[in-house]
């Protein structure tokens, strides 16, 4: 039997005994991302199929959380860089092999365009601070008659936002836990989701719960579904993938995972929202929160997790 | 033209004379390093086998670092040799992420830093720091696209190794077994 007895010697107290180099900022990063890329998937979408007037949660109150939830996110992600000052060269590039570098510039453009969109909102929003300077008067009307060409714009590109999260991990093949191509549609499904979540726990309009419980039960069964899908995977892959599945199976993150995760994150709330469109009564908060957290904590444990995962050589 | 580096592993007695070479020729923070020794004790009792190796970033062909850089500051140099622009380097991390060596780190100045191949001597006609201290005379470095060369004629005598072939990033630094 070839047995490995000991690996000595090496000595990189920033790298090694295990490489962390994305903290809580980029979790925090990823939730936030993944939430403002489903509210505005919902509110472009329905503002295309002319609906506007059943979401109104959706497409107005939530897309200024959309701006904070961006915001916020952006001063995470600038918190987390080391070298702060270069952070412009992000825009004199475009490569298109890093998802990094196109996750960036996706998030410029539905940052300006979530800005717009509330804005051809404002003199709704708050009528008491009416707009008085000429100019941006008629700027907000021209916005306003072009609020579906802004709703197009929008909504391919709150899905790549959503979507990029999950391939920005999965491209990272030296992290077997990351390194599986369901990252990307279970990072989506997992944003569309929380950003239900959060139109629910906004939204005073009965009937919008309802409709977005519905929605968020369907999103909530496929990304459980992706979840089952993303276990097997890794259970049929190589060496560094079972390990890597360990770590979530019967290791440190299994807990949190299962327990926090998968169970009051996802199935707990599935079920007080079936017990809800049954008829019951069940306050709206309890589910929509639960979802959010157990969002917030899924990016935690892949993002902890999966930087304790490599190749041992 | 292509850098490689062939290291005997039967040769080297883990002095860590490389690494020390390193971070006095490329003034590496104290606590950091751009090339390390690992012991490795294999087999069963009694037939074990110490197996001592210098490592370092292994200018892979197919490299993720250059890959996922959203800036273009980790890039591939003359050589085929990859260099990190500091100026260019905003510190996001996804470069020490992806690299399966876990080779690069986080300069205290902020930008990534790793292994150049000793870049800078190299174009004054020098071997790397690390090859050119080495008391056991273990490495070796030159041109693998030059058939003439040391390092082609060793890979061609003798059984070689690298480092995690599975992670598909097709390194240069080679072992010999």
């Amino acid at each position: 039997m070839q047995e490995e007895l000991f690996i000595s010697g090496r000595n990189i107290p920033k790298i090694d005994p295990s490489l962390e180099v994305w903290h809580f900022p980029i979790s925090l990063y990823l939730f936030l991302g993944g939430m403002a890329a489903g509210i505005i998937f919902f509110a472009s979408l329905f503002t295309i199929l002319g609906k506007e007037n059943k979401v109104q949660t959706a497409i107005k109150p939530a897309m200024i959380i959309v701006l904070f939830a961006l915001s916020i996110g952006l001063i995470a992600l600038f918190y987390d860089l080391t070298h702060k000052l270069y952070v412009w060269r992000l825009y004199t590039t475009i490569r298109v092999e890093s998802p990094m570098s196109w996750g960036a510039w996706v998030l410029l453009f539905v940052t300006v365009a979530s800005f717009l969109w509330v804005f051809s909102y404002f003199s709704e929003l708050f009528p008491k601070w009416s707009i008085k300077t000429g100019w941006l008067k008629s700027f907000e009307r021209y916005l306003i008659n072009h609020r579906k060409q802004l709703a197009i714009i929008l909504l391919p590109l709150s899905i790549i936002l959503g979507i990029y999260t999950g391939i920005l991990l999965s491209a990272f093949n030296a992290r077997p836990l990351w390194n599986n191509a369901i990252l990307g549609p279970l990072f989506l499904v997992s944003g569309l989701s929380t950003g239900a979540a959060c139109i629910i726990l906004f939204s005073r309009d009965h009937i919008e719960r309802k409709l977005f419980s519905k929605i968020d039960l369907a999103l909530i069964i496929i990304e459980l579904a992706l979840i089952a899908h993303m276990l097997m995977g890794m259970y049929a892959g190589s060496a560094v993938q079972l390990e890597a599945l360990d770590i979530l199976i019967r290791g440190e993150y299994t807990v949190m995972f299962f327990v926090f995760v998968i169970i009051l994150g996802l199935i707990f709330p599935a079920l007080l929202e079936s017990i809800e469109l049954l008829g019951f009564k069940v306050p709206v908060v309890i589910p929509a929160l639960l979802i959010l957290i157990g969002g917030l904590l899924f990016r935690m444990v892949m993002i902890e997790a999966g930087q304790l995962t490599r190749y041992l050589y | 033209m292509k850098y490689a580096m062939v290291i005997d592993t039967l040769k080297c007695v883990g002095c860590s004379d490389c690494v020390v070479a390193c971070q006095t020729e490329n003034k590496v923070p104290v606590g950091y390093c751009r090339d390390w020794v690992t012991e490795s004790v294999n087999g069963s009792y009694p037939q074990l086998n110490l197996e001592l190796k210098s490592e370092r970033c292994n200018q892979c062909d197919n490299a993720p670092c250059v890959r996922c850089c959203p800036t273009g500051a980790s890039h591939k140099a003359e050589g085929g040799i990859i260099l990190v622009t500091a100026d260019e380097c905003i510190g996001c991390g996804a470069c020490i992420a992806s690299c399966p060596y876990d080779a690069r780190f986080q300069h205290p100045d902020g930008y990534v830093d790793k292994c150049t191949f000793c870049a800078h001597r190299l174009k004054e006609g020098q071997l790397p720091a690390c090859v050119s201290v080495c008391p056991t005379k273990c490495m070796y470095f030159g041109d693998i696209e030059d058939p003439t060369s040391k390092v082609s004629h060793l890979l061609k005598s003798r059984k070689y190794k690298v480092l995690a072939p599975e992670a598909g990033t097709k390194p240069n630094v080679y072992y010999l077994i």
